[in-house]
């Protein structure tokens, strides 16, 4: 993994999620491109994973609690070399296993199918305590979006998790800032987030979620508790128009809009 | 029937140190040997039943057997989601154990009454469903639901019918349990009701209708050929349950009945009829007061047989 440009697979992630959304007519592109970094860190530098033996016991275990950016997972699974890239191409496609919500079934690499909101996190803590029951020495990530934190089964999760000194999970939320609708703080405000984390037990730590190094900074390190990154990232992240931008949680980038897609992430259309 | 669910966990944890036994903070004065036995395979959750399914599921993900216990409708409605797209759909052997199933507490009022959870559940494709009526039964559900793949329900009651002659009855997992002979009218049970529905048909018996009592135990997967027999065999179908009539067992019956033309001349779904129960009483109270008591039962075959007579 020391071999990987965590950038360059950031940007193949971007890309090829455009042209999964684009092909498939789906949505939710600018919630992928949001956590195209911290996919990228995970998967390019700190997740131990076999391609070839997706279910080697050996593994971190991934989880993607915001399931509506599934094509990021896809991707990345792809780029690591789980399936062939050219399956992504089937991404929601009558009878495809690729559906726009992440699904584990037929998907190699893939631990659960989220999609509804507030589900990863208890399941992540659930894992994290099979593993230390087991002494297993591995991980369990679970990456969140800022607006699931309305849902109470994650503060019951994040209850949970530090009571039982779960130190081998890793929460990152991909604080965008932005939900269906509107802002998190215009919605249900969730300011302020860390010292709420930090009270609830965890090792809450705050960081760039586009800056690779403060990212990997903050995902090592030994701890004692649960650790929760809030990555301050930009939804839609690496196009320009889409940036910042809350219809792009739901609209499909076609004609010129692709053209400049590809275009900002530097990909021939 | 809680002692013979703990004697059945306990017997299992003894053997498998991956079976894990989690409570949303109920079980007073029920579970603290177990937890003094088996640390390792005891949890409790707090009062959280989403999270209790969400870490049930990471869990059994990693190689656990997980029997997940609550009161009411508490480890069922509470988190239904969780029990569909995280239980179900990933297809883990996570067990969930309700006590206090129909009326069980039915002084605590509303809320705390189970009415709808059998139907709730008939909705889950592939959830085992499992409904004890007696002691024994309760037994072979916990390691029927231990072997068997895939999640499983398993209704449990304050009531239970005793009958020592089912002390040694073999319960197979989607087979009926006959409680009674008979071969007029078959009465089919779930749950502790079955103690009314027994009175019931004795008092038929004195009357010479001779009833034959099935205790359904297994809801799914359930019994074809006892139904089918039993709309052969005698006059029809009666079915009790303490629970609401729409879509709980009563109607798996009827499914089975309409799917495979089996005809019975008789048929009649006693149970809760589309309504709340606001009203307070002791289980037996309230059995009588919604008309599903051995009375109601009694009245409704004599009418029937009226009926079929002129």
């Amino acid at each position: 993994m020391e071999g990987i440009n965590t950038e360059e697979l950031a940007r193949k992630i971007r890309i090829h999620a455009v042209k999964m959304v684009n092909k498939g007519g789906s949505s939710h592109i600018g919630s992928v491109l949001s956590i195209a970094d911290i996919l990228a860190v995970l998967y390019g530098r700190v997740i131990n994973y076999r391609p070839n033996d997706p279910k080697w016991d050996g593994r971190d275990r991934f989880i993607l609690s915001k399931g509506h950016a599934g094509v990021g997972v896809y991707a990345v699974l792809a780029e690591c070399g789980f399936f062939n890239i050219k399956e992504l191409d089937k991404h929601y496609q009558n009878g495809s296993i690729f559906s726009g919500h992440v699904s584990h079934k037929g998907v190699p690499g893939v631990e659960l199918s989220t999609g509804s909101l507030g589900h990863g996190l208890p399941v992540a803590a659930g894992m994290a305590l099979a593993l230390k029951i087991d002494k297993k020495p591995h991980r369990v990530f679970v990456v969140m979006s800022d607006g699931e934190l309305d849902e109470g089964s994650n503060w019951e999760a994040f209850m949970f998790a530090s009571h039982h000194c779960l130190n081998n999970l890793v929460a990152i939320i991909d604080r965008n800032k932005l939900q269906s609708m509107k802002s998190t703080e215009e919605t249900l405000a969730l300011e302020p987030l860390l010292s709420k984390l930090d009270a609830f037990g965890w090792d809450a730590i705050e960081t760039d979620g586009h800056n690779h190094e403060e990212l990997l900074n903050a995902i090592q390190g030994e701890t004692d508790k649960p650790r929760v990154i809030i990555a301050n990232t930009t939804k839609g992240k690496g196009v320009s128009y889409m940036e910042n931008k809350v219809e792009w949680h739901y609209r499909t980038p076609t004609g010129e809009f692709f053209e400049q897609a590809m275009k900002d992430l530097g990909e021939e259309s | 029937m809680r002692d013979a669910l703990m004697e059945s966990l306990f017997e299992l944890a003894e053997k498998d140190p991956n079976i894990m036994l989690l409570t949303g903070d109920l079980g007073y004065g029920v579970f603290e040997e177990f937890e003094k036995t088996y640390p390792n395979q005891y949890l409790n959750v707090g009062v959280a039943e989403q999270n209790m399914i969400g870490v049930a599921t990471g869990l059994a993900l990693e190689g656990k057997t997980i029997f997940t216990y609550s009161i009411g409708n508490f480890p069922t409605l509470r988190c239904l989601e969780q029990i569909r797209n995280d239980a179900c759909y990933h297809e883990l052997n996570i067990n969930i154990i309700a006590t206090g199933g129909g009326f069980s507490y039915g002084g605590l009022g509303m809320s705390h009454h189970a009415t709808e959870d059998i139907a709730i559940m008939r909705a889950l494709p592939n959830m085992t469903i499992l409904i004890p009526t007696t002691a024994e039964e309760t037994s072979s559900s916990v390691v029927n639901l231990y072997h068997n793949k895939g999640a499983g329900y398993l209704r449990l009651d304050k009531s239970k019918f005793t009958d020592a002659s089912l002390a040694h009855s073999k319960n197979v997992l989607g087979k009926v349990n006959i409680l009674r002979e008979g071969n007029d009218i078959t009465l089919i049970v779930v749950g502790g009701i079955a103690d009314e529905v027994m009175k019931a048909a004795s008092e038929l018996s004195n009357k010479k209708i001779e009833c034959r009592v099935l205790s359904l135990y297994s809801i799914r997967p359930i019994d074809k050929d006892a139904i089918k027999m039993a709309c052969k065999e005698t006059m029809g179908i009666v079915t009790i349950e303490e629970g609401n009539l729409a879509g709980g067992m009563g109607s798996a019956i009827a499914e089975v009945c309409m799917d495979n033309k089996f005809k019975p001349k008789i048929f009649k779904r006693v149970g809760l009829e589309e309504r709340y129960s606001a009203v307070v009483g002791s289980q037996n109270y309230l059995r009588s007061y919604y008309k599903m008591d051995s009375m109601a039962i009694i009245d409704f075959v004599l009418k029937e047989y009226e009926k079929l007579l002129k």
